[in-house]
């Protein structure tokens, strides 16, 4: 079964933004950038699934900027086996993402595509709900498990008040939740054997879709400061506090 | 304008978020119509009935719903989204699971985790972990949201009498099924819903040491949370996570017990009307968005709060 991967770059997890001035939008010049952290759950899965010998081939795919190829080799080191970025400079939103994949999906015909639950820039979590909709194929969101048998697969997922065990056919789209599995890091070796292994170009209009942004942001703002608080010396005045001034118990 | 708000029940009850949903619903203006999906929901069916804001329920009760799948409520959603200006829902895990699937298939965007609404068509949404608030604006005829629960109030459960309309089923997908679902139980409010709630994170150590915070939370009437740390480590289940990625709460009270305050975790719970801190690092960075924090051992601190609660 090949395996296709959707993997974002975006400002690393470490990073707290910054809000622009002129409220356009959060400075991400000179800002270190990395892979999503739920793109690197998806990778890992699909190269312990090819390590299980379920997998016989992973393609990872990026759309964005020039600059995404760092994140696609980071891909390679983890075990990819080949790479496809969809290059373009505008702003692309999900539903953009999702046709795009879909796109590949009918060139490349893989048995599961997985993709984060979300990213942690837009913190968006709907492109693989859509890519599994435009494909018109069943979805498994915030996955912590999965078993693939031929063509069911069975799954684990995280939901509000605890798991869900799904039953699914195949071909799937799943997102990864947390509990999936820990990402390896990538060795020195290897980031040197993923410089060699292909990585393809293509432009959205190669694949004959049409990314413009569906929704306009009018701006960009910084979320309300919460007033300084203070420090207690105890137990008794924390009490006293919590009841006589903020007034919560 | 119609707006169609999909409501999240377990087949008796409303989950709570459905209250702070028609509070943005009606913030959006015009009608608001729910839909309950479900099998043998009579009873969620008449509670959303009564719900203040509500003009209309249309009930879609059939076994395939017992435990739907994205893909049927998505099935039946597009059956009836051609009426409505606006199709919303709450962003749990409910909502979050099928929306994007509706969205995709009316070719329009979701606008994801709303915290608040500019107008019919403009609409604020936290992104970066809530360390900016992004206005958009959707362009799309029809629009398909998804609501912070924690950023908008509760309407009244009872004063309303909406009509209830039985409308068949939408079509079956067999793509997928649910098996199972195995529920943390527990008979503490629930976390998107409490009014007080106390958390803990790898400073509790272990799991068995989370029911000294059981204890303060029995007294305090809350609900219990944790970091992403404390769940991994298995010290309680998933559904417990506070954070970025896990559960946005915004409650009258957090206690935050052995947490540092990750960026992500902060995203979770910063909007909380008081947040306490205990921790004995004197520079965690949770206190930076504390009312009030005590540096010392939580072990001590702790049952020390429990008693003095009497
Ligand atoms: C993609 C992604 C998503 C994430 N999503 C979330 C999320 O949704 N929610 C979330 O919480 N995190 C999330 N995280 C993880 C986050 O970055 C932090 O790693 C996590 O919040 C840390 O948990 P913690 O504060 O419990 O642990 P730590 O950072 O290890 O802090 C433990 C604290 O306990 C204190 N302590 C230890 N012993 C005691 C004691 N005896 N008495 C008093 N204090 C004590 C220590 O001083 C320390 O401050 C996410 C991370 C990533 C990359
Ligand atoms: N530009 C992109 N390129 C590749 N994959 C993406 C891109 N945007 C989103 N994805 C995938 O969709 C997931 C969820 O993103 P989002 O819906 O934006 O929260 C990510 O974890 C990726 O797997």
């Amino acid at each position: 079964m090949k395996v296709l991967v959707g993997v974002k770059r975006v400002v690393d997890a470490n990073i707290k933004v910054r809000v622009k001035s002129d409220g356009s939008g959060v400075d991400t010049a000179n800002v270190k950038m990395a892979m999503n952290p739920f793109c690197e759950i998806a990778v890992e899965q699909a190269v312990r699934m090819k390590e299980a010998g379920t997998v016989t081939e992973i393609v990872a795919v990026s759309v964005g900027a020039a600059q995404c190829q760092e994140t696609l080799r980071t891909a390679l080191a983890m075990g990819a086996d080949r790479a496809i970025l969809v290059e373009t400079d505008q702003e692309v939103q999900p539903l953009a993402v999702a046709k795009v994949i879909k796109a590949l999906c009918d060139k490349e015909k893989p048995g599961l595509v997985i993709m984060g639950k979300q990213a942690i820039d837009d913190d968006c979590n709907q492109t693989g709900q859509m890519l599994a909709a435009l494909l018109g194929w069943p979805q498994a969101c915030f996955v912590s498990k999965i078993e693939v048998n031929g063509d069911t697969a069975q799954i684990t997922r995280e939901i509000d008040g605890g798991l869900e065990k799904l039953s699914s056919k195949m071909p799937l789209v799943m997102t990864t939740d947390l509990r999936l599995n820990e990402p390896r890091y990538v060795t020195l070796p290897n980031i040197m054997k993923a410089k060699k292994k292909p990585l393809e170009n293509v432009k959205p209009a190669d694949l004959g879709v049409d990314v413009a942004p569906r929704l306009a942001t009018l701006k960009v703002a910084e979320p309300p400061q919460r007033t300084a608080g203070v420090k207690v010396d105890d137990v008794a005045a924390l009490v006293n506090k919590l009841k006589n001034e903020a007034r919560v118990i | 304008m119609a707006i169609l708000v999909v409501a999240e029940h377990d087949g008796a009850r409303l989950k709570p978020g459905f209250l702070n949903t028609i509070t943005a619903a009606k913030k959006i203006g015009g009608d608001i119509v729910a839909l309950v999906v479900g099998h043998q929901s009579s009873a969620a069916a008449e509670a959303v009935a009564k719900v203040d804001g509500v003009s209309k329920v249309l009930h879609a009760d059939a076994a395939m719903y017992a435990q739907p799948t994205a893909e049927n409520i998505t099935a039946l959603v597009l059956t009836l989204a051609k009426d409505y200006s606006h199709i919303v829902a709450a962003a749990t895990g409910f909502g979050k699971n099928f929306m994007p699937r509706v969205a995709a298939m009316l070719d329009v965007a979701q606008v994801s985790d709303i915290s608040d609404v500019v107008s019919a068509d403009t609409f604020v949404r936290p992104i970066y972990a809530g360390n900016a608030l992004a206005t958009v604006q959707s362009k799309d005829p029809v629009k398909v949201v998804t609501v912070r629960i924690a950023s908008f109030d509760v309407v009244a459960d009872s004063g309303g009498s909406a009509s209830i309309e039985s409308i068949g089923a939408g079509p079956e997908t067999d793509l997928s099924s649910v098996q199972s679902q195995e529920l943390t139980k527990s008979a503490r409010p629930e976390l998107t819903a409490a009014r007080v709630i106390v958390s803990g994170g790898r400073g509790m150590g272990n799991g068995e040491n989370f029911k000294i915070l059981e204890a303060l939370a029995d007294k305090l009437n809350a609900a219990v949370g944790a970091s992403r740390a404390a769940v991994d480590s298995g010290f309680v289940p998933n559904d417990y996570q506070v954070g970025q990625t896990g559960k946005i709460v915004a409650p009258e009270l957090y206690i935050a017990v052995g947490i540092s305050g990750a960026i992500q975790h902060l995203a979770g719970m910063k909007d909380s009307k008081v947040i306490v801190a205990i921790n004995k690092d004197a520079e965690a960075p949770i206190f930076q968005v504390s009312n009030y924090w005590i540096v010392d051992d939580l072990f001590k601190v702790v049952p020390e709060f429990t008693s003095q609660l009497g």
